[in-house]
Order: C-alpha cells, then structure tokens, then sequence
C-alpha cells in the first residue's frame, strides 16, 4: 500500500530524478525548509495528532474504498514527513513517488481542512511538497509544458502575440454579425473593467470569448481587453511550485490593469486563477490584497443581474445541479451568490450534490492534475469516482460549473461513469438566454 | 517507600512543573520568534474575530464537517478532553494536596463525579488505541510518537484509578500515579503532547484565513 505500488511513467519526472543525487536532494530540501518554510510548517508536523480525521474528506481516499495511502495525512506521511524525518537525505526514487503524490493526488482543494480539528492546511504542506519538487527539476511534463509557456509568453499556451489579438478581433467581427455594433475595446484607457481571461480561451474555447463580449455589450458595460501580455490570469507555474514565475505572472497581470487605469479586473470563469490573485501570488509578492480590485464572472454576472442588465428572452430549462469550484467557494464563499444567480437563470430547482457549497467536493482536476496530462488521466478519474456518484445520485441532466479546469474534469468523469449529463458555464447560460437582436 | 514518596512529591514535582511551565513558555516563544521571521505572509492575515468564530464553532461537538462524520471519534475526543483537565483540577485529593502543600484551597467536585471522569478518559484512551489498531488510515499514519503520547496520558488516570480502588499496592501505586503525572507534565512541551500550546495558534490561522481571505466557514 503506497505511491510505491502505483507509480507512472511520466518523462518529466523520469528526466527530473535521473538528474538528482541524494547530497543534491538534502541541499535543495534544506534551501526550502530553511528559507520558505518557518512556524506554520513546523507546527502542522508537529501538531498533527494522526487521528485520521481527514481521511473521509478526501475524494481520492473516498474514490479508492479508503486506501490509507490516499487520505491528505496518509499522503503527507509518504511525502513531508519522511523529508523532515530525514532531513532531506532521501533518494531520487522517493522523489518521484513524492512528485506523484504531490502534482497528481492532490487537488490542493482543502476540504480536509473542514475536519481537522486542529487546524492543519495539508494543501500548504502539498504545496511546499511541490515547491521542493520544482526546485529538483521533478515535475510533469505536461505541466511543466505549461509553466515554461508562462515563463517565455506570460500566458499559459504559447499563444503568440499577434495570435493574441487576431483572436479578438476574429471573435469580434463574428459577433457582429449576431450583435451589430458590438465591439471588443483593446487597450481602452480608464474603462471600467478590465476583462481577464486564461490562455486555453483563445487557444481552444474562443466562444467563451464571444460569449462574454456579447454579455458586456448586452449590459452596455464599458470594458477593454489588454493587447499586450499581462492578458493571461492564469497561474501554472503556482502549481508546479515555481513561485518565482508566479510572482512575476500577478505582476504582469497587476501591472497590465494599471497602465490601463482600468477601475477593476473582471475575471472569467476560472477557478485557479483566481486563487492565484487572492491567495497566492499576492502573497508572494508581498501584497495583502491585490493592488486593483478583482472579481471572478460569478459575483460579476450576479451584480449585472441585480443591476437588471442581464435581459432574458427565456429561462434555461432546469432541474440542474450545481457544481461549486474550490477556488472560489471554498476559496472566496462564492455559492451563494451563484446560486442566486442560477435560480434567476433556470427554471426549476437546483438539485444539491450531497456535499455542496464550502464542503463541496473537487472535480479532481484542479490543482494543476489535470494539466499534468494524458498519463494521469486515469488515475485521476479513477479519483473522481466519489464525485461522480454525488452527481449521478442528483438525477438531474444539467451541472452548472463556472470554472474551466472543473468543466475539463467533469466533463471527462460525465464520460468515464456513463453520467448523461452536459456541463455548463455560468456565460453558456446567460449567452444562451439573453435577449438578442432578431 | 517514604522517601521515595517525599521524592516524587517534592523536588520530582517541582522539576516536572518547571520543565512544563518554562518548557512551554520556551516552545511558544521561539515559535513566536520563528513565525515572525519566516510567516509574514499568514500573520499578516490574523484576526481575532475570526479566530475566535474558529475556535468557538470547533469546540461546539458535532458542528464542524469532521465532528458530524466522525461521531464515535466525537464523543471520544470531547469527553477525553474535558475530563481529562477537569477531573485533576477538582479531585478531592489532589485539592487536599494543594491545601497541605500551599494552603491553598478551591471548591471540589464529588468524588464519585472525578470517578466517573477518570474512568471516561481511560475508557477513551482505549478507544483512540483500538483505532490506531483496527482502523486502516489510523493505522497507517500511527507511530511511536503517537503511542508514547496515548501511553503518557492514560497512565496517571489508570493508576490514579488503581490507587482510589486500592488495588495493588497502594503505596507502589500512589508513587506510580505521581510519576506518571509527574512525566505527562514535563511531557507536554517536548512531544506532540504539544498540540496543548499551538493547536490554538494553528486554529487560529485557519479561521483567520478562512474567514478573511476566503470568506467561507473552515468548520
């Protein structure tokens, strides 16, 4: 029983650990340990009474038939534990399994911090885990793919410049047609907001973009989008562990928004991202908060409809369920915003997943797994087994989901359980429904 | 026998009372010194409100998501817990100490209340044991710390139970059941007995982040 019994090939970090000795891993370890980590890491480990609590939080200890080695304490004994026990001499075969652990069994969701008692955050531990595993050069290569994009382009998908804004404007001369008069303001100084988006939008889900131009032209908002990087708000590199690349993506970002002398940034419908802007980057860059005030799309959408601007030509046919993303439920105590927003877009009730709201459980892609790649597909359906019974048992057709790594996730466990059911963005929605011109 | 009685209850309880005092004082603040130093990022985040919202709503049994999944555990760790402080501080016989010792006397509770209370923590002591026996994910995660601990704990309630019912020696007993107090106390600030002096500081955070950065319950 352990990461040992279960081990994939992944050429990143095969590539990583061949690399390492274990003097290179004790000195990497303590570079960490010493430099990044103080009290809080020193109190969880010391602190943690192993009483197991957690194990039932966890999706993939729930998806396994409550395998030890999945519970947040259970992964944390393979992976920090044996680092501090050891003081960082350990070999590069324990590297691996650490990175596996680390980069693909955990969400980084934080739903065992709702049971334990003493108030252990083992997404920090998994974090720092990561951290470390950055530093060794042992990270997957898919996601790795992805931070060394961030790193050459600022976003998160090559997606070059000129592609950047070819995109736009493609989407907004399609839109036109539909919205005569439409426009996607680049680079508009002093507007209102300032629109974010992450690089798999224009790389792969342009409609998203059309959608949300044909929402803010709906509601008459006075909006631009940057042409320059500082576009992308997402944040890989906050997974792999590369903070230093974090910091300097909430910066890009950050600054982007300030040059323009935008009023706020309106975020799209991703989860990490915003994580990233709340929890993590700002932190690493020594801010508090954020240095211009940021909203994710559901508390954007929520004010549009309270304002009345959202117009509906017709109610989306319900029951549906609600899927609540971590990062910004748990993460920012979104769900019940959402929820307003879901009843005033459906007909019919929305059908409770038994865990919901902050006790939500993951859709087992989050935290960089799913951009860990086809390797770890499996392993992390297999992982969302619990979920998927949460859903099945709602009956119900529709989830409604407003982040893109849950809908990636969802989309394939609704395949991999036979589920029958279609995966909706809040925009979707409101695109759907809103009233056009005939 | 005499002077080994004289021994554990004089100098061997004035060391176990200091090494836990200035022990802990010594733990909070070079953890204090640390947390400055390296933590700015989460002290930063600290409140009070949210802290206590925390700790209050933790301590409420079966209101947190993991109390209401784990009932057994529930009832286990609450009775433990309370009996475990309350039960010392009330007893008759130990009062009487304090009385004998400093003249210093408090009210106490019955004696057949402590009785019942001693029994409830060993009781739970065999609960947490059996757990760490039978129980898969406790089982995997369980080590020698986590046995010394539970050791530690049940022991001065085992022979302080021993000792009350007089069975055994009497005299080898009471000297064990001060011992092993005696051990507990010094205990704390040096084994994960130590979750006594920072698991409020770790709750604390947690609901502080929870509270201010994620706007959402962390129970």
């Amino acid at each position: 029983m352990g990461i040992k019994d279960r081990l994939i090939e992944d050429v990143g970090l095969r590539e990583g650990v061949k690399r390492l000795t274990e003097d290179k891993i004790e000195q990497v370890v303590q570079t960490v340990l010493k430099g990044e980590t103080g009290a809080r890491l020193a109190a969880y480990s010391e602190i943690c009474m192993r009483c197991g609590l957690c194990s039932e939080a966890c999706h993939f200890y729930l998806s396994h038939d409550g395998d030890p080695s999945y519970s947040p304490v259970g992964k944390v004994q393979q992976t920090m534990a044996v680092l501090l026990k050891k003081k960082g001499r350990v070999s590069p075969d324990f590297i691996y399994g650490m990175a596996q652990i680390a980069y693909t069994e955990c969400n980084l969701c934080r739903r065992c911090v709702h049971f334990c008692p003493v108030g252990i955050d083992t997404g920090y531990i998994m974090s720092t885990v990561r951290r470390i595993c950055h530093k060794l050069g042992v990270t997957p290569q898919y996601i790795q793919d992805t931070a060394h994009s961030h790193s050459a382009t600022f976003n998160q998908m090559w997606v070059k410049e000129d592609e950047w804004t070819d995109s736009l404007q493609w989407q907004e001369d399609e839109a036109r047609e539909e919205f005569p008069g439409l426009r996607i303001p680049l680079d508009k100084e002093g507007a209102d907001i300032y629109y974010s988006v992450i690089a798999p939008e224009p790389k792969f889900r342009t409609q998203l973009i059309y959608q949300a131009a044909a929402i803010m032209n709906a509601a008459g908002a006075d909006w631009t989008m940057p042409s320059e990087p500082g576009w992308d708000n997402s944040d890989m590199c906050m997974f792999t562990g590369d903070f230093e690349m974090m910091g300097r993506l909430k910066r890009k970002h950050f600054e982007s928004a300030q040059k323009l002398k935008v009023k706020r940034i309106v975020m799209g419908e991703c989860g990490h991202a915003f994580r990233s802007v709340y929890d993590m980057g700002n932190r690493w860059v020594a801010w508090k908060m954020y240095p211009v005030p940021v909203i994710h799309s559901i508390e954007f959408f929520w004010e549009l409809m309270k304002q009345g601007k959202i117009k509906l030509a017709k109610k989306y046919p319900g029951p549906v369920t609600v899927h609540d993303p971590c990062n910004v439920v748990r993460g920012r105590g979104h769900h019940e915003k959402l929820r307003e927003l879901v009843r005033f877009l459906v007909d019919g009730p929305i059908i409770e997943t038994a865990s919901n709201r902050e006790h939500n459980i993951c859709c087992t892609a989050g935290g960089g797994v799913i951009n860990c790649g086809p390797p770890f597909k499996n392993v992390r359906l297999d992982g969302s087994k619990a979920k998927a019974e949460e859903l099945r048992a709602t009956g119900v057709k529709t989830i409604v989901a407003p982040c893109h790594n849950c809908h990636g996730g969802l989309e394939d466990t609704v395949h991999r359980y036979k589920l029958d059911m279609h995966i909706k963005f809040l925009g979707d929605i409101i695109y759907e429904c809103m009233e056009k011109p005939s | 026998m005499h002077e080994i009685y004289n021994l554990v209850t004089g100098p061997l309880a004035w060391l176990a009372w200091g090494i836990f005092i200035v022990g802990s004082i010594y733990r909070l603040a070079i953890m204090y010194i640390l947390a400055k130093k390296k933590d700015a990022p989460s002290l930063a985040y600290m409140s009070w409100g949210f802290s206590l919202r925390s700790i209050i709503n933790w301590l409420i049994p079966f209101n947190a998501l993991g109390w209401r999944r784990n009932p057994l555990m529930t009832v286990a760790t609450f009775a433990f817990h309370i009996c475990l402080v309350v039960a010392p501080i009330f007893l008759l016989a130990h009062v009487a100490l304090w009385d004998q010792f400093f003249g210093i006397t408090y009210p106490v509770l019955d004696e057949k209340v402590t009785d019942i209370m001693t029994m409830i923590v060993v009781a739970a002591c065999l609960i947490f044991a059996a757990r760490r026996i039978f129980q898969k994910e406790v089982r995997y995660v369980s080590g020698f710390q986590d046995w010394l601990i539970l050791v530690i704990a049940v022991l001065p309630f085992a022979t302080g139970l021993l000792a009350y019912y007089q069975l055994g020696n009497y005299q080898v007993m009471i000297v064990l059941h001060i011992l092993s107090g005696e051990i507990m106390l010094a205990a704390i600030p040096f084994t994960r007995l130590s979750h006594m002096l920072f698991s409020v500081f770790t709750r604390s955070y947690m609901g502080s982040e929870f509270g201010g950065v994620r706007r959402v319950k962390d129970w």
